[in-house]
């Protein structure tokens, strides 16, 4: 699938990225040239092969992606704040949203 | 509605779940704690963090699914649902999209119009396809006021990030917003009584949105549907689809056309207005969450949730039309609550008669509950009492006249039926030879009636009968009176 400029005007849309034409131009044939790269991997046929969803441990075993109900501490309000750009009066503080 | 219309509407529904901790953290889940407390770098979406689910949330969203007729897949995925918003610091939400945790409900609810005074006429049962049930995690809250400078700014608390949640979306199958209404009473009465859910929408943990359009009678295709959010009660609810149908019939009759939206309900205004259009729908991207192995729901899992059940309501309801020879509409609103139900199964025990248990409860007793705004648990009457009166009553102690009068009394004092009958000398005369003098005294006083009565006129039978329970002040049984006196004037 050609990757035209239009599609590069709806990925920065949904990335909520302003781009001038200039980068437009620029990125389009950029970007094409990687989906097309990735695009071999559709060469293969993976129609017998399970996904692999999860991750794996280092020495190949998958992860513990289950827990039982069991709180555990959390970070604590000055701590989830510490690095925030502009904390106040206990929360996250960002500009206007509605 | 107007003539010649029909509204078609499907429901979604969140609900939290009853756990804990969060979805994929050990972060409390606990309302009202200090804003940003109860957070981790997994629900503040920090780099590198990797979620973990959190069991319970499988085995109530599994209890969730079971109670609103749905099948568990045995194999589920999450997904990643992808969107930009202050609430959501990863990006993206955790959800299932499409290998979803349980799909393919049917779900025997009961409903009824109502009239103009909002009582419910003639309940009748109503089938709903649920399309799916999956798991997600909540995000967290934007507090737009109460805080400094909120002109300029929004503040996050993500406190509530993370919080484990069961989607439950419909079919478009409602075709009146009363329908939609009793629809969530019945999930949030289901989710509450398998214990999956608190499912209080005041609270918040019971979120609702409806999907709306309109179309003439008779038309199969769908009109442009309308999303209605904001709706923090049921009743909000019920009265948003209600003016959003009105809306869009006056608009097309006009000769617009409906837009596809969202709009919010504004309850001070009773209206709904503009969220967002079209032209900024989302597109959200999903694509499997790469940090979560596929959900898998083993037969022995799936076994055990369903032995944890409780009776569930439909179930109740079909043995109490079996175990007590209850009609549908008797056993239907019998196990409307589970507490009502509780309540119900104890007087029917104690009274030994199923069947007038029940007429009491419904007729006399939901009536006066009514009139002070309790519920069956908060009974000042408890089902022991109730169930006693009805036996009283079913010996003949008392006629089922003065069994109200006692029930009122029984209200207002906390007193037993027993304790206020002897108070007030209530009990029926039942002594076969008290009521033979009463007969012959009443025969003797009224010759000319007797003639005419052997003559032939025994239409005088009630004349008879009346002047005998006169005569007991009222207390005299009426069918022994009935019976002496047949014997007595054959002689």
């Amino acid at each position: 699938m050609p990757i035209t400029e239009a599609d590069i005007d709806k990925i920065a849309q949904l990335a909520h990225l302003e781009i001038t034409d200039e980068e437009r131009r620029a990125l389009t044939p950029q970007i094409a040239s990687i989906v097309a790269y990735v695009e071999q991997l559709n060469e293969l046929d993976t129609s017998a092969v399970e996904p692999a969803i999860g991750g794996l441990t280092p020495a190949g075993e998958r992860t513990e992606t289950t827990r039982d109900d069991t709180p555990r501490p959390s970070l604590g309000q000055q701590l989830a704040l510490a690095e925030a750009p502009d904390p106040a009066a206990g929360h996250f503080r960002v500009p206007k949203v509605l | 509605m107007k003539n010649g219309w029909e509204a078609v509407i499907g429901l979604e529904i969140h609900a939290q779940l009853n756990t804990e901790t969060k979805i994929f953290c050990g972060c409390s889940t606990r309302f009202g704690d200090e804003p940003n407390a109860n957070t981790c770098p997994v629900c503040l979406g920090l780099p590198g963090a990797l979620p973990v689910l959190n069991w319970r949330a499988v085995e109530l969203g599994a209890r969730a699914a079971l109670a609103l007729g749905l099948q568990l897949n045995e194999r589920s995925i999450f997904a990643r649902k992808n969107y930009f918003y202050p609430d959501l610091p990863k990006g993206y939400q955790i959800s299932q999209y499409d290998r979803p945790f349980s799909e393919r409900g049917t779900l025997e609810i009961m409903t009824a119009a109502r009239d103009e005074g909002g009582h419910a006429r003639d309940w009748r049962p109503m089938t709903i396809r649920i399309t799916r049930l999956h798991l997600e995690e909540d995000a967290g809250k934007n507090v737009h006021e109460g805080l400094p400078e909120t002109d300029r700014y929004s503040y996050i608390d993500l406190n509530r990030a993370g919080t484990p949640l069961a989607e439950i979306v419909t079919e478009p199958d409602f075709r009146t917003s009363w329908e939609a209404y009793d629809y969530v009473n019945h999930v949030r009465r289901a989710l509450q009584w398998v214990g999956a859910s608190e499912a209080d929408m005041e609270k918040g943990n019971l979120r609702c949105e409806a999907n709306v359009s309109v179309r003439r009678v008779g038309s199969e295709k769908f009109g442009t549907k309308v999303e209605l959010k904001n709706l923090n009660s049921v009743r909000f609810m019920q009265k948003a689809i209600e003016f959003e149908i009105e809306r869009q019939i006056n608009l097309i009759e006009a000769g617009g056309a409906v837009t596809q939206e969202t709009r919010l309900w504004d309850d001070r205004a009773g209206e709904t207005r503009v969220m967002r259009s079209k032209e900024e729908a989302h597109d959200y991207r999903y694509f499997p969450e790469p940090d979560l192995q596929p959900l898998v729901l083993t037969s022995d899992f799936i076994a055990r949730v369903h032995d944890e059940m409780p009776e569930l309501p439909e179930a109740r309801r079909k043995r109490f039309m079996y175990e007590y020879g209850l009609s549908y509409n008797d056993a239907a609103q019998l196990t409307s609550e589970h507490t009502l139900a509780d309540y119900y199964e104890r007087a029917a025990q104690t009274s030994g008669n199923p069947r007038g248990a029940a007429n009491w409860i419904r007729t006399e007793l939901l009536r006066e509950l009514e009139t002070d705004g309790r519920t069956a648990a908060e009974s000042p009457v408890a089902a022991e009492e109730l169930g006693a009166l009805v036996r009283l009553i079913d010996e003949a102690k008392i006629s089922g006249k003065q069994g109200k009068d006692v029930l009122v009394e029984m209200f207002k004092s906390g007193k037993t039926a027993a304790v206020i009958i002897e108070e007030q000398g209530l009990a029926q005369v039942s002594d076969a030879g008290e009521i033979e003098r009463l007969v012959g005294e009443v025969l003797a006083a009224n010759p000319k009636q007797l003639e005419q009565y052997r003559a032939g006129k025994t239409g005088l039978m009630g004349f008879f009968v009346g002047q005998v329970m006169k005569a007991s002040q009222g207390k005299a049984n009426p069918k022994l009176v009935n019976e002496v006196l047949s014997e007595k004037l054959k002689a």
